[in-house]
C-alpha cells in the first residue's frame, strides 16, 4: 500500500530508525509510470511560449545556470574565464543577467571565489568522490570539508550509487546527513545520478532519502553519465520536492545537469517548474541548470529577440 | 499577474478558407440542397462560420442513389488492391493537410488545437491508413474466404470528434468495397465539407463518398432509407434506440457506438501522480465530450482526500479559453444546447447535495463555456452519478474494496469504457475480466489507435470500430 | 397381459429444476399422426421472468468457469445422449413423423454439434482476440467474452435445431432462456435432462415450452436480457415487432434467416453474443 505522507505523519526520526523502516518507507512511496510521465512531460512540451513569457523565461534560465567546467584538464585560468563568463555572460549587453554559480572540483575553489569576488555568483564544488562516489566515507567528508574550506557556497556531492541500487538505504541516508553535517553554511546538493539508477521507481525514492537527510537541492546527474538529465527523470523529482514542501512546509531546490543544450529545452524545464511546482520555484534559489554550452545558445536566442535577426556563435565569448 | 504569464500564442487561421456557403457533396460534386440552410458557428466566440444546406428527403435519396450508382458500377468491382490505394492518398492528403483541418475543427468544434491538432486529425489519417491496408486483405480477416461488401452504408455522427468520427466510418466501409452517404452533425459540419474537397484531390470515384448536412431529421431519413444496406452510428443512447427500432424487420446490418458512464477506479496502491492525469485527461479531455470519458471517480475511501487534493491542485493549473491558442487545455461547450443540459445535471447534482468545486478560472464573455468541475460526496444514487453529463463535470465516489469497485463500476446500463490505476498486475487483470466494458483501461486513459476494436456492452451500443474487429460491421 | 406404460409429465427446465408452469396451464401436443402425444407445460410470463431470473444467476459462475471446463462439460452432453439415442430416435419418429434413417441423421448431427461446440470453448478467444499492434507503448489485447443472457426462439427442428441455436450460446459462456420448438417440444424436454445430467450447471439453459407469441415479447422487451436470437421466428411481423421491443435496452438482435442446420457452422452463432473486450496497459519499467 502507499505510504500517504501528511504532515501529520512524517516522522524522519522514526522513518530513518532502521534499515528496515527505511526501507518500508521509500518501497511504499507511490510508483511512477514511466509511460504515463512520458507522456506528461510530452504534453508540457508543447507549450507554447513566445514573445514577453520567452523573454522572462530566457533570462530566468540564464540566473539559473550553474556554469560548469568539471574536467581533468581544468587550471585556474580556465575557471578564471568561466568565472569571468558568469558575471558577463553577454558583455556587450549589460542588461543580461549573471548566472547563479560556477560549478568546480574542490581543488579550484579558491581561485574561483577569488574570481568572482563580491559578483554574487556562487562558487559550487563536487565532492565526495565526484563523480563515481567510490571512495571511504572520511575522505569524502575530507573532500567536502577541504571545498568549504576553500569557500565553496554549495557542494554538489554523490551518492553511492552502489549502495543504493543494493538496497543500503541507510547507509545512503548516513552519507547524506554526514556530509551536510560537514557543509557547514555551505547549500548541499544531492547528486543521483539518474541514469544509473534507471527506474523512476528509484529516483522518487533516491529523492526521498535526500530530502529527509537534509539536502538543500536534488541534482539528476555528473554529466559523466548517459542518459543524464531528462524532463521526465526531473518532473519526478519536482512531483517529489513539492510533496516534500506539502508534507513539511520545506522547500527543497532541483537542479538538472548534463544534456540540456538548447533554450527550448530549458524553457521545457521551466514550463515544468511553473506547472508542477508553482511559481515560488521559478527562482535561482530553488531552480538550477547544471550546464556548460547551454549558455550560448540562449544568449543567441536572447539577442535574437532584441535584434530581431539571428545571431552567430561568434558573437558570444567560448569560456 | 503570475511570474510566468504565458503570452497568448494563437494558431493562424488564416490557413483555413471557409467558404461562405456549402452545399451537399453528392456523387463526386458540391450541389445546393432543398432543405433550408443552417448556420454553423463558432462555439468560443459565437460568430458565424459558414451556411449550411439541410439535406431534404430528395437530397438523401439523391445521395443515396449516387452511392448505389457507384457501388455498384464503380467501387464493388474494384480490386481491393486499387481501393486500398485510394484510402492510402486519403490518408496522406489529410496529413499534407493536417494543420489546416485542425484550425477548422477548432473553430467549428470549440476543441483545443493542442487536441485537434496532437489527437484527432493524425488518428483520424492514420485511421485511413490503417484500413487501406486491409482492403486487399479482406479475406485473412477471419470472415470467410471472400467477405464481400454490404453495399451502401448510410452514416451519421456525432459533434464530438468530427473528422476522427468520419474517419471511423468511412475508412473500414471504404475498405471493405462499400459506398456511403455520411451525415455529420449539424453543430459540426465543417472538416467533413472539406474532407469532401479532399475526396476530389484524390480522384475517388464519385458517388462512393457522399456527404450531406443536416439535422436529425436528415439523419432519419438517411438511416430509415431502403436502400441503405448498413447503418453506422454514433450518439446518444437514445437516438440509438430510435435507430434499433427503426431497422426493426429490415435486413440492415448496424453497429451503434452510444453513451457511456465510465468508472475510472483508482486503488490505494496506484501510481498516483499519474492517476491524478489520467483523471483529468479522463474528463477534461476534449471538455469531457467523449462518450468514454472517466465521468465517475471511484476512489478507495482510504486514499481519498489525497486524490482528491491532488486532482484540485492540478486542476488549477488547466488553462481554459480560446481554442485556438496553443497552449489551451479546455475550449469551449459545443453548442448553447449542449452547454444549457451540462448546466441542467450541475444543478441538479448541487440540488442533491453534492459538493461542487470548480478551481478559479476566468471565462471568456461570448461563447460557450463552462469551468471544469468536480462533485464530491456523489453516490450511486445521484443523478450525476447515472446520466451521461457529457461535458467537463466528473462525479466523485468512494469504495472500500475492489469488490464493492467493480460493483459500483458495472452498476449502469452504459458499458462503453472504464480505467483501473493500480500498481498491482494481478488486480488489474482481475479487474479488467471484472468491468463490463468494452475498452478497460489500465493505468492509463482515453488512449485510442487504428488498430485497437472499440465499443460498448450493454446500452452503450453494439459492434466495434478499430482494427480487425472494425471490419466486421461492413462485411457479409 | 401387457405391461401398462409409465409415462412421463413433462415440464419446464428452469434453474436447473423441473417446475410445472406456475400458471399450471398444460397444452395439448400430438404425434405425426394427429393422435395425442402428451400434455406439456404452457410458460406464462412469469416463467419467463423466472428463467430470466435464474439465467442471470448463473451468468458469472458459468461465465467464469474455465473454458476447458466448458469443453468438457459440452462434451459430457454429447456422451449424455449417445446414451439416449433409441429414446431420441423414437421422439422424433414420433414426432415429426420422420423416418428412422433420417431422425438419425438429424440426432447424429445433433450429438456432433455439441462435440464441435465443445472444441471450440478454449479456442475462439484465440481465433477472435489477440493482440492489437498499436503506434504507442502499450499492451493492447482484446478478448471476448459472452455478452450475458440470451433469449432464444428455438427453431422447428426439435433437436438439431435446438442444439444449433443452444451450443454456441453456452460454448461462449452465455446463458439463456430458451423456447423451445412450439410445434416439437418432446425432444427438448429429453434434452433438457441431458443437459441436468451433464453436469451443466443449472441455470445455464432455461427451457420453455408453450406459445411463442406469448412469450417471446415479455423476453425481447425484458430489460435484463442483453440478446435475442430470433431464429425460430417465422411471422416476419412477429420478429419485427420482437426486434423492436428488443431495441429499449439495446438487445444484441440475430434475426430469423434460412440455413442449413446440417452444413458445418461457420463462427457466427458464437461471435454475434460476444462482446469484445480490449484492454491497454502501458510498457515500461
Amino acid at each position: 500500500m502507499t505510504t500517504v505522507v501528511h504532515k501529520d505523519n512524517l516522522d524522519v526520526a522514526e522513518v530513518t530508525r532502521s534499515e528496515s523502516s527505511l526501507r518500508r518507507f521509500l518501497h511504499g512511496l507511490p510508483g511512477v509510470d514511466q509511460v504515463g510521465a512520458e507522456a506528461r512531460v510530452a504534453t508540457l512540451g508543447t507549450r507554447s511560449i513566445k514573445t514577453t513569457a520567452k523573454a522572462y523565461a530566457l533570462d530566468l534560465a540564464i540566473r539559473m545556470v550553474d556554469l560548469t567546467t568539471l574536467e581533468g584538464s581544468d587550471t585556474p585560468g580556465k575557471v578564471r574565464a568561466l568565472a569571468n563568463k558568469a558575471m558577463r555572460p553577454d558583455p556587450a549587453d549589460p542588461t543580461c543577467p549573471q548566472v547563479a554559480a560556477v560549478c568546480v572540483y574542490p581543488d579550484l575553489v579558491a581561485v574561483a571565489k577569488e574570481t568572482l569576488g563580491k559578483s554574487g555568483v556562487k562558487v559550487a564544488a563536487v565532492a565526495t568522490a565526484f563523480p563515481s562516489g567510490r571512495a571511504a566515507m572520511d575522505i569524502k567528508l575530507a573532500d567536502t570539508k577541504d571545498a568549504v574550506e576553500a569557500g565553496a557556497d554549495e557542494i554538489d556531492m554523490v551518492i553511492d550509487r552502489g549502495a543504493f541500487l543494493a538496497g543500503h538505504y541507510l547507509s545512503v541516508f548516513e552519507e547524506i546527513a554526514q556530509t551536510r553535517e560537514a557543509c557547514g553554511d555551505a547549500h548541499l546538493k544531492v547528486i543521483f545520478e539518474t541514469g544509473e539508477l534507471q527506474t523512476y521507481d528509484n529516483v522518487r525514492r533516491a529523492s526521498w532519502l535526500a530530502m529527509m537527510a537534509g539536502a538543500h537541492f536534488i541534482k539528476t546527474s555528473t554529466g559523466k553519465v548517459q542518459p543524464a538529465a531528462t524532463l521526465p527523470v526531473t518532473l519526478v523529482m519536482l512531483e517529489a520536492v513539492r510533496d516534500w514542501h506539502e508534507a513539511t512546509g520545506q522547500m527543497v531546490g532541483v537542479k538538472p545537469a548534463g544534456g540540456i543544450r538548447t533554450s527550448k529545452d530549458a524553457i521545457k524545464y521551466l514550463v515544468m517548474v511553473n506547472e508542477i511546482c508553482g511559481e515560488d520555484w521559478l527562482d535561482p534559489d530553488w531552480f538550477r541548470f547544471g550546464a556548460s554550452t547551454l549558455l550560448n545558445e540562449i544568449l543567441m536566442q536572447r539577442t535574437k529577440m532584441q535584434t530581431g535577426r539571428y545571431s552567430g556563435p561568434d558573437y558570444f565569448t567560448l569560456d | 499577474m503570475t511570474k510566468f504569464d504565458y503570452a497568448p500564442a494563437p494558431e493562424s487561421r488564416s490557413i483555413v478558407d471557409i467558404k461562405s456557403s456549402y452545399g451537399l457533396f453528392i456523387d463526386g460534386e458540391f450541389v445546393d440542397g432543398n432543405g433550408k440552410s443552417f448556420k454553423s458557428i463558432s462555439p468560443s466566440s459565437e460568430e458565424v462560420l459558414a451556411e449550411i444546406s439541410e439535406a431534404s428527403e430528395g437530397d438523401v435519396d439523391r445521395a443515396v442513389k449516387a452511392a448505389r450508382r457507384a457501388y455498384t458500377r464503380t467501387w464493388s468491382r474494384m480490386s481491393g488492391r486499387e481501393r486500398g490505394k485510394y484510402l492510402f492518398r486519403i490518408a496522406r492528403i489529410m496529413q499534407e493537410r493536417s494543420r489546416e483541418l485542425a484550425v477548422l475543427e477548432s473553430l467549428d468544434n470549440g476543441k483545443p488545437i493542442r487536441e485537434s491538432r496532437d489527437v484527432d486529425v493524425p488518428l483520424a489519417a492514420a485511421h485511413f491508413f490503417y484500413y487501406a491496408g486491409w482492403a486487399d486483405k479482406l479475406s485473412y480477416a477471419g470472415y470467410g474466404s471472400d467477405p464481400k461488401p454490404l453495399g451502401v452504408a448510410g452514416q451519421v455522427i456525432p459533434w464530438n470528434f468530427p473528422l476522427l468520427m468520419l474517419a471511423w466510418k468511412i475508412a473500414p466501409a471504404l475498405a471493405c468495397g462499400n459506398t456511403v452517404v455520411l451525415k455529420p452533425a449539424e453543430t459540426t459540419p465543417l472538416t467533413a465539407l472539406l474532407f469532401a474537397e479532399i475526396c476530389q484531390q484524390a480522384d475517388l470515384p464519385p458517388g462512393v463518398v457522399n456527404i450531406i448536412t443536416g439535422a436529425g431529421d436528415t439523419g432519419r431519413a438517411l438511416v430509415t432509407h431502403g436502400d441503405v444496406d448498413k447503418v453506422a452510428f454514433t450518439g446518444s443512447t437514445d437516438v440509438g434506440r430510435m435507430i434499433a427500432k427503426s431497422v426493426a424487420g429490415t435486413n440492415k446490418k448496424v453497429t451503434l457506438e452510444l453513451g457511456g458512464k465510465a468508472a475510472n477506479i483508482v486503488f490505494d496502491d496506484a501510481p498516483v501522480d499519474q492517476a491524478v492525469e489520467g483523471i483529468v485527461n479522463g474528463i477534461f479531455f476534449n471538455q469531457g465530450h467523449v462518450c468514454c470519458a472517466g465521468s465517475r471517480l471511484l476512489v478507495q475511501e482510504s486514499v481519498a482526500d489525497e486524490v482528491l487534493a491532488r486532482l484540485k491542485r492540478r486542476m488549477k493549473t488547466l488553462r481554459v479559453g480560446d481554442p485556438l491558442d496553443k497552449n489551451t487545455d479546455v475550449g469551449a461547450i459545443n453548442s448553447a444546447e449542449q452547454l444549457a443540459k451540462i448546466r441542467e445535471l450541475s444543478d441538479i447534482g448541487e440540488a442533491e447535495g453534492a459538493g461542487r468545486w470548480s478551481p478559479p478560472c476566468e471565462l471568456p464573455q461570448n461563447g460557450f463555456w463552462f469551468p471544469p468541475t468536480i462533485f464530491t460526496g456523489v453516490t450511486q444514487a445521484h443523478r450525476i452519478a447515472r446520466e451521461e453529463i457529457f461535458g467537463p463535470v466528473l462525479s466523485v465516489l468512494t469504495f472500500r474494496t475492489p469488490k464493492e469497485a467493480v460493483e459500483k463500476a458495472n452498476n449502469t446500463p452504459f458499458g462503453l469504457s472504464a480505467g483501473v490505476w493500480t500498481d498491482k498486475g494481478s488486480r488489474i487483470l482481475w479487474m479488467a475480466n471484472e468491468l463490463k466494458a468494452g475498452v478497460v483501461w489500465a493505468n492509463t486513459f482515453n488512449k485510442f489507435d487504428p488498430a485497437s476494436p472499440f465499443g460498448g456492452y450493454k446500452e452503450s451500443g453494439y459492434g466495434r470500430e478499430g482494427g480487425r474487429h472494425g471490419l466486421e460491421g461492413y462485411l457479409r | 397381459m401387457t405391461r401398462l406404460e409409465v409415462k412421463k409429465t413433462y415440464k419446464l427446465y428452469i434453474g436447473g429444476d423441473f417446475p410445472r408452469s406456475e400458471s399450471g396451464r398444460t397444452f395439448e401436443v400430438a404425434d405425426a399422426k394427429g393422435r395425442f402425444l402428451a400434455n406439456l407445460a404452457k410458460a406464462s410470463r412469469k416463467d419467463a421472468r423466472d428463467a430470466v431470473v435464474a439465467a442471470r444467476k448463473a451468468s458469472p459462475g458459468w461465465a467464469g468457469r474455465t473454458p476447458y471446463n466448458r469443453g468438457q462439460i459440452l462434451y459430457r452432453v454429447a456422451e449424455v445422449m449417445e446414451g439416449r439415442r433409441d429414446q431420441f430416435i423414437a421422439e422424433l419418429q414420433q414426432s415429426e413423423g420422420v423416418t428412422v434413417a433420417k431422425a438419425r441423421t438429424y440426432l447424429d448431427a445433433a450429438i456432433d454439434r455439441w462435440v464441435w461446440y465443445a472444441g471450440w470453448c478454449d479456442k475462439i478467444a484465440q481465433v477472435v482476440g489477440g493482440a492489437n499492434p498499436v503506434a504507442a507503448p502499450y499492451f493492447n489485447h482484446s478478448t471476448p467474452e459472452p455478452s450475458g443472457v440470451i433469449a432464444v426462439v428455438a427453431p422447428q427442428g426439435p433437436i438439431l435445431g435446438l442444439v444449433s441455436v443452444v451450443a454456441p450460446l453456452i460454448a461462449t459462456g452465455n446463458t439463456c432462456v430458451v423456447i423451445a420448438s412450439q410445434q416439437f417440444p418432446v425432444p427438448a424436454i429429453t434434452l433438457a435432462e441431458c443437459l441436468a445430467t451433464a453436469d451443466l450447471p443449472g441455470g445455464v439453459v432455461n427451457l420453455l415450452t408453450g406459445d411463442h407469441a406469448e412469450i417471446a415479447p415479455w423476453l425481447a422487451s425484458h430489460m435484463d436480457v442483453n440478446g435475442i436470437d430470433l431464429t425460430g421466428v417465422t411471422d416476419p411481423e412477429l420478429a419485427r415487432s420482437l426486434e423492436e421491443g428488443s431495441a429499449e435496452n439495446l438487445k444484441r438482435v440475430r434475426r430469423p434467416a434460412a440455413e442449413d442446420l446440417l452444413e458445418t457452422p461457420a463462427l457466427d452463432r458464437m461471435t454475434q453474443f460476444l462482446e469484445t473486450k480490449t484492454v491497454w496497459h502501458p510498457i515500461g519499467i
